[in-house]
């Protein structure tokens, strides 16, 4: 593989707090490798500016290997930058060609606000989560994996709907701001095998209402969401959520 | 329920492919000009769908239909818009999309306008003048023939059609996933006939006042 160091111009959002207006800064950085990822390179940036005496760019991240969607950044207008089905982390500099101008901001939706620079408040989907996006079962020892047979196709489906890392690129690409991309793969998941049964239909109607409460907003159906997902999630599950959705509605005791 | 943002696409989703079968058979109704027989058939069907009860109690339907879809159409669109706070400097994140799905608000409200001066060119006299209200009822095929002798009318109507095609293209295979087909193998058929549908009826919509105004039918 072809090494080469590049110089690049970013133009990157800082805010000092949520209260703050903010506005963009130039920072150039020079010599960097094109095998770094797009976090390395800031991590560079920011060495660099701790050692001048200045702050440092405040931006997410966790696992740095693509699972636990903390990275988000809003690279050249796209979430995560110009590759399909990749996190921040996992976008390489040879992405970039010398003397690129980059464009970083965060993610731009009212229910996940900005807390410092890059760094949004993801709380929204831990709160949705929580409104019905898990089992209830009584914990002990693990029961064994074969116990409750799950039909091959169900188990493919549910198993792609559950590789979603609640990163917010959805959100953060659609014209509504709507997360139903994230919530459909939570209900889908969930739906498609036996364990999902008993809170099935408190599931769909709690977590969709909750997505409401925190100011998401309604899908259109425009599709933009599955081609910047990382993990590839399918809008197949937003129409399973909606089929969902109405029956449980319809059949709901409460 | 209803109005819970799930809710609030199958308003949009039912009210759509309501609108969809009027389409249908408005498309179906109005090829009778093609007859080329002066407006007898075109002015029986006309006259039959007028003087049925049937047709009128649905009629009521059609306008709640159509009501609530352009409310609803119109709410949904401002209300998703006020989402997302600060604009991006750059923004490329719905490249993935169709740009007319995007645009349904627009596309909606250009169709809105034109349907506006549908109804008051059509729908408004042809009412008003069966029964009691104004008594006599019109010679539609000949208020057809006048209306489409004005250039500007054509125009609009056929940007009109062109706005409907765009709308159609996304709406129809967007509501069948609205309503909860996720099988892809049955999502690509009703992608192809959605496809088929947005192209013919606009089409045979638009060359009605075509036909008119260039004097292919007298
Ligand atoms: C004959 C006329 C019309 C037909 C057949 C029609 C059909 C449809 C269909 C099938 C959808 C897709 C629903 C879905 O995605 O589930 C739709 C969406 C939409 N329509 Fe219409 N429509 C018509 C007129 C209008 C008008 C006059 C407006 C006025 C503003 C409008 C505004 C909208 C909007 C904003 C949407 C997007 C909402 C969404 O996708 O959830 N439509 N339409
Ligand atoms: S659906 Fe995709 S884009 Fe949305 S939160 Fe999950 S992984 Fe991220
Ligand atoms: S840092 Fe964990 S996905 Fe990027």
């Amino acid at each position: 593989m072809e090494h080469n160091n590049i110089n690049l111009i970013l133009k990157v959002w800082k805010q000092k707090n949520a209260e703050s207006r903010g506005s963009f800064e130039t920072f150039e950085v020079n010599d960097i490798s094109t095998e770094m990822s797009f976090l390395e390179m800031f991590d560079v940036l920011n060495e660099r500016l701790i050692a001048e005496g200045k702050e440092p760019i405040a931006f997410d991240h966790d696992c740095r290997e693509g699972i636990c969607g903390m990275c988000s950044m809003y690279i050249n207008g796209r979430p995560h930058g110009p590759w399909h089905g990749t996190t921040t982390c996992q976008l390489h500099m040879r992405a970039f060609k010398d003397g690129d101008t980059i464009v970083v901001e965060p993610w731009r939706a009212k229910a996940f606000p900005v807390i410092k620079d890059l760094i949004v408040d993801r709380t929204a989907f831990d709160r949705i989560i929580q409104a019905g996006g898990y089992i209830s079962v009584n914990t002990g020892v693990t029961i064994d994996g074969n116990a409750i047979p799950v039909e091959k196709e169900n188990a493919d489906k549910a198993f792609a709907a559950a590789a979603c890392i609640g990163c917010g690129a959805c959100v953060a690409a659609c014209k509504n701001s709507s997360a139903l991309l994230f919530v459909s793969a939570k209900v889908a998941h969930l739906a498609l095998l036996p364990q999902g049964a008993p809170e099935r239909k408190e599931r769909a109607l709690n977590m969709v209402a909750q997505m409401d409460k925190e100011g998401f907003g309604a899908c259109t159906n425009t599709g933009a969401c599955e081609a910047v997902c990382p993990k590839e999630i399918s809008i197949e599950n937003i129409a399973r959520l909606n089929k969902e959705y109405a029956l449980a509605g319809f059949s709901s005791d409460k | 329920m209803l109005t819970s943002p799930v809710g609030k696409k199958w308003v949009m989703a039912l009210t759509g492919l309501f609108l969809i079968t009027f389409l249908m058979v408005h498309v179906g109704l109005n090829a009778c000009i093609w007859a080329d027989d002066g407006g007898i058939m075109f002015n029986a069907a006309a006259h039959f769908m007028g003087s049925m009860v049937v047709i009128r109690i649905i009629e009521i339907g059609l306008i709640l239909g159509f009501v609530i879809h352009i409310i609803q159409g119109l709410v949904l669109e401002f209300q998703n818009r006020r989402k997302r706070g600060v604009a991006y400097k750059m923004s490329l994140g719905s490249r993935g999309s169709k740009w007319y799905s995007r645009s349904m608000g627009l596309l909606g409200t250009i169709l809105l306008l034109f349907l506006i001066l549908h109804w008051v060119h059509f729908w408004i006299p042809n009412r008003s003048h069966q029964g009691w209200l104004l008594g006599e009822e019109l010679n539609l095929y000949q208020e057809m023939k006048v209306t489409f002798q004005q250039e500007w009318v054509v125009i609009v109507y056929v940007i009109g059609c062109i706005s409907l095609a765009w709308h159609l293209l996304h709406g129809f295979q967007s509501a069948f996933r609205t309503i909860g087909v996720s099988n892809k193998r049955y999502l690509a058929l009703l992608n192809a006939i959605g496809t088929g549908f947005s192209i013919i009826i606009p089409l045979a919509f638009a060359m009605m006042p075509v036909s008119f105004y260039l004097g292919w039918i007298k």
